[in-house]
């Protein structure tokens, strides 16, 4: 499996990584393993360089093919209810359970919404800096379809 | 008299009219402190220059030391990462001189050999490590209103250095919290934010998975933060910790952490603030201290930078304006700690890091040029 991927660095230290590479310059990087805690961290810190919590998506994979796809914030109390919440995330979420079912035509169709309506910039909730709700929010991506 | 002082009253008058650096406050004199008899006879220090880039940087404290004719004078001993254990002699010299100053030791990836850097802290008990994290003039990062410094607890945790395997394949690591010293690192942290007028201390932890583990690490803090009312106190999981500091790293003051948070946070911090390169800081015990680069310490740089003797001696050297400090000699600690600061923010001499090209003698003798 190593000999097929034609480039890969292996090992570099968390230290290394933390105060070198991933502040300054996170695009040398491409896939990052690591162990449990290192992995909670990294992908926190990694969320808040692209943009937040409301933007990042995730897959847990185990054994057989099991899969479950969720958002990496959590339930966020103080927000809920209000209409504000930022949906990206989860619907990247689903994006990628889209793409493990092999339905990837589907899942470019959504991505690809998704990313045009936030580089417009017209609806943008407010942890992207902008005033919509997220049914506003959800309408300009369906729109986008 | 009055020939005599014209070429002295012409200097005086021509140094407080050119004030290039305003912000760096040059030209006026800070109040200094009233020293005893004898405080200015010359301290002796441990001095360990360590492997790969630690003697150059070292070779650069001692240079400049010795031009500013500061009363301090070094005690070298050659340790190297290899070494099974640090040598007695040395330990010797530190409890001798209870000050030290250091490069980083090579410590080897995996294998069975302890970190002599964490062997030296422990053997001291060296219980906190201090990193100060803030911007620099003329060095501009993403973020500019950095100034966080970390405390970290330095002897027990993730570090205890205890791990066995079960059965083949199955390894277990024991991390260890105490009460003692979690309460000691957080009376630390308390008590410098208190002597330096800092505004907030925040607990990193990660205890809704370590419900135990740090959770007596947070209840010792939460205890500690009674005494100081004036202070406000908060507490951050971890992994929010290091996306809010990539993104808000000013709402953060002096921050403490359990041993391994602490060696993430101060690296981050210091990666967003300019680099390792240029933090100082230290590790401080009931009886000794010893300074070495702030933060990612035990890192030797490698082989390409220490042959081409390029590595950055700022984080050490404004290191040793602490340790001067810590000696009370805060005047030599201003002076030093001008001349480096003017240095940076000129940015004529930087190294590769700092994105210039200059050498570690270019920037050393820029600094001793610096120095009034």
């Amino acid at each position: 499996m190593i000999q097929k991927c034609t480039r890969i660095k292996l090992g570099t230290t968390l230290t290394s990584l933390l105060n070198k590479q991933l502040v300054k310059n996170p695009a040398l990087f491409d896939v990052l393993v690591m162990p449990n805690l290192y992995g909670d961290i990294i992908s926190d810190l990694c969320a808040g360089l692209i943009g937040g919590l409301g933007l990042t998506p995730s897959c847990n994979i185990g054994e057989g093919g099991i899969a479950l796809a969720e958002a990496v914030h959590g339930s966020a109390p103080d927000i809920a209810g209000k209409n504000l919440a930022n949906p990206t995330a989860l619907m990247l979420s689903a994006v990628t359970m889209l793409r493990h079912l092999e339905l990837h035509d589907k899942a470019d169709q959504i991505q690809n919404a998704i990313l045009n309506t936030i580089a417009e910039g017209k609806y943008r909730t407010a942890d992207l800096g902008g005033t919509s709700t997220t049914t506003d929010f959800t309408k300009a991506i369906c729109d986008h379809l | 008299m009055a020939r005599r002082a014209l070429p002295i009253v012409k200097q005086l008058v021509g140094r407080s009219s050119f004030d290039p650096h305003p912000l760096l406050g040059l030209g006026s004199r800070s109040v200094t402190y009233m020293p005893r008899p004898g405080d200015g006879s010359p301290r002796a220090v441990t001095l360990i220059p360590g492997d790969g880039i630690g003697p150059l940087v070292t070779g650069a404290v001692e240079q400049v030391m010795e031009a500013m004719h500061a009363p301090v004078y070094f005690e070298k001993y050659e340790i190297h990462g290899d070494m099974k254990t640090v040598p007695p002699e040395v330990i010797e010299s530190i409890h001798k001189n209870k000050v030290c100053l250091k490069g980083g030791l090579s410590t080897p990836v995996g294998g069975g050999v302890n970190s002599l850097n964490v062997q030296l802290r422990k053997e001291l008990d060296l219980y906190a490590s201090l990193v100060n994290c803030c911007n620099l003039p003329g060095l501009p990062t993403r973020h500019n209103d950095v100034d966080i410094v970390v405390v970290r607890e330095n002897t027990e945790g993730e570090y205890a250095g205890l791990e066995h395997e079960v059965v083949p394949g199955v390894v277990e690591s024991l991390k260890v919290i105490t009460k003692f010293c979690s309460e000691r690192i957080a009376k630390y942290a308390f008590e410098y934010a208190y002597l330096n007028n800092r505004k907030k201390v925040t607990a990193v932890h990660k205890a809704n998975i370590m419900k135990l583990a740090d959770g007596l690490f947070l209840e010792s803090c939460r205890e500690v933060a009674k005494n100081y009312p004036s202070i406000a106190y908060s507490e951050i999981i971890v992994d929010n910790c290091c996306m809010q500091l990539v993104s808000k790293p000013e709402q953060f003051d002096v921050m403490v952490t359990p041993n391994l948070y602490g060696n993430l946070v101060a690296n981050t911090a210091a990666g967003i603030a300019g680099g390792t390169g240029v933090m100082p800081g230290g590790n401080v015990g009931a009886d000794h201290a010893i300074f070495e680069q702030g933060a990612s310490a035990g890192n030797v740089g490698n082989e390409k930078i220490a042959q081409q003797k390029k590595a950055n001696p700022v984080a050490l050297l404004l290191s040793s304006a602490m340790m001067l400090r810590h000696l009370q000699f805060p005047s030599f600690a201003d002076r030093l700690e001008t001349a480096v600061k003017t240095v940076i923010s000129e940015g004529k001499y930087r190294t590769k890091d700092l994105g210039g090209t200059s050498t570690t003698q270019e920037v050393v003798d820029a600094v001793i040029a610096a120095l009034d």
